[in-house]
């Protein structure tokens, strides 16, 4: 079953620049239409980690992505199989309008300009964007830069995709909504988040990091039932049971 | 937050506004280009550029007072350096003041001058509020990128602009999270926090940099930024671009 594993890491370990660890010894493997959760404290190194995914930072270790091992000659091969939605969606979008910063990538990728503005289209239109592309990022709301910052990244059709930390600062309205559109993309999904509720409503299984280690890595609802893991983790072990009793009762 | 301090009226609809950018520039610039080498006394020549541009701001439905106010703006500036002029100027005497400490005599090649600049200047001020009030500056931007404008000059104008509005809300979060810890107190304490604040805002725009640049890399950046799609270059465009042969024309019968 090779060919299905989308995200291969193997011993992966990360200092940063002034010395301090930031991983020690990850594996983790991914397969194909796999909706992984990320979860752990601040300073856990989830971000880090998803840095290494598509080669914005490289530690020691094996990182292969779709059989491709990260590498310098492989970047630009893997950046297009790796969409990567940074934290801040001021920092992912740069461009004077919405149109621009989708289209982006696509320019990046050479494509002709009917495919790029189909693909900004598609893009835009899976976010619930449609008639924003003319608009200027600092005029738009919180929820929707979140929701623009995806599309840039969904234009490059890429196979992999990684969020850090979607939800962050959104009121729950626009968290909901971001979470109902994210559902609805059916690529590979790494996700980075502390709120247990991103988690349940995105991914089926669950990864634990604490001081750079992985500490755990089980099927979301597994999580949902360990009292101990939970608040050893410090999530409300109370919410998370009512959360699995919702979900089993959903399904 | 939201701002808008730079293309407050690029967004009406109007003929104006419609065009592509491109066609702006090129007509405005023209606009300029005439009135600038013109020779000071052409009047009629400046009466027309004046009553051209006030046409184009009626048919852009641009509100008339407001720019004129924009246009005056620049005149104080204007001023400081012109208005000595007449007085420092040694020539033929166009006029004369007594103040009683002595006569103050004005040269009449000062006062062709001090009008040659004021004119001018503002009708090229008018020219450039014109063109930015019906156009966006995305637009102002590809416009210039499509006639040519070295890549690396858009491309900084472009972050500039998309970046300036985080920096003034960094900084107004800056100064309230300041005020609301009672600021106040001797001057060079108060000198010493602005430049700590001035520092922060430095090393916070410098570590957005590096993650912009990272957000630009994952998307396939490649050391250009690449050329954005053209836009559409219609008849409204030609007529609109038809007015830069009747400025030349202009400009060399009654200038």
């Amino acid at each position: 079953m090779n060919a299905d594993k989308v995200i291969e890491i193997e011993h992966l370990s990360y200092d940063y620049p002034d010395g301090t660890p930031a991983l020690r010894g990850i594996d983790l493997v991914v397969y194909r239409h796999e909706s992984v959760a990320i979860l752990g404290p601040n300073g856990a190194g989830k971000s880090t980690l998803l840095y290494h995914l598509n080669g914005t930072l490289m530690g020691n270790g094996r990182v292969t992505i779709l059989g491709l091992p990260v590498e310098k000659t492989n970047l630009k091969e893997i950046r297009r199989k790796v969409g990567l939605v940074f934290q801040s969606p001021e920092d992912q979008l740069f461009c004077p309008t919405v149109f621009d910063d989708v289209a982006f990538g696509p320019l990046n990728m050479g494509l002709e300009e009917e495919k790029v503005r189909q693909r900004v289209e598609r893009a835009l239109e899976m976010m619930g964007l449609k008639g924003f592309e003319g608009r200027s990022a600092h005029h738009l709301s919180e929820g929707e830069k979140k929701r623009v910052a995806l599309a840039t990244v969904l234009s490059l059709d890429s196979e992999i995709l990684v969020l850090d930390e979607p939800t962050d600062n959104l009121d729950p309205a626009g968290s909901r909504m971001l979470i109902e559109r994210i559902q609805l993309i059916p690529q590979t999904k790494v996700i980075v988040t502390h709120h247990l509720s991103v988690a349940v409503n995105l991914c089926e299984r669950a990864v634990l990091l604490y001081g750079g280690r992985k500490v755990d890595d089980l099927p979301l609802e597994g999580l949902l039932k360990n009292r101990e893991v939970l608040e050893r983790f410090g999530f409300d072990a109370d919410f998370a049971q009512w959360m699995y009793e919702r979900k089993k009762r959903a399904l | 937050m939201r701002h808008a301090f730079l293309d407050h009226h690029s967004g009406i609809e109007s003929p104006v506004h419609h065009l592509d950018a491109r066609a702006k520039i090129i007509v405005f610039f023209t606009f300029i280009l005439v009135g600038v080498s013109s020779p000071p006394n052409s009047f009629y020549l400046f009466g027309l550029l004046a009553l051209a541009l006030i046409g184009i701001t009626l048919l852009a439905r641009l509100p008339l007072g407001h720019l004129a106010k924009k246009v005056l703006i620049v005149l104080p500036f204007l001023f400081v350096v012109a208005l000595s002029i007449p007085f420092l100027k040694k020539d033929a005497v166009g006029g004369g003041y007594n103040l009683g400490l002595g006569g103050l005599s004005v040269s009449q090649s000062g006062l062709w001058i001090l009008w040659n600049v004021i004119i001018k200047s503002s009708l090229g001020v008018f020219a450039i509020i014109l063109l930015y009030s019906t156009t966006s500056f995305p637009k102002l931007i590809r416009g210039m990128e499509r006639l040519g404008s070295p890549n690396i000059f858009t491309t900084l104008l472009s972050f500039m602009y998309r970046y300036s509005f985080i920096l003034i809300d960094e900084m107004q979060r800056m100064k309230r999270a300041r005020d609301s810890r009672c600021f106040g107190g001797r001057w060079v304490w108060q000198l010493m926090t602005i430049g700590h604040m001035v520092g922060t805002l430095f090393l916070r725009s410098f570590y957005r940099g590096e993650r912009v640049y990272l957000a630009m890399l994952s998307r396939g950046y490649h050391g250009t930024m690449p050329e954005t799609l053209a836009g559409r270059f219609g008849l409204g465009e030609i007529v609109f671009l038809s007015l830069c042969p009747v400025l030349l024309f202009l400009r060399i019968y009654l200038g």
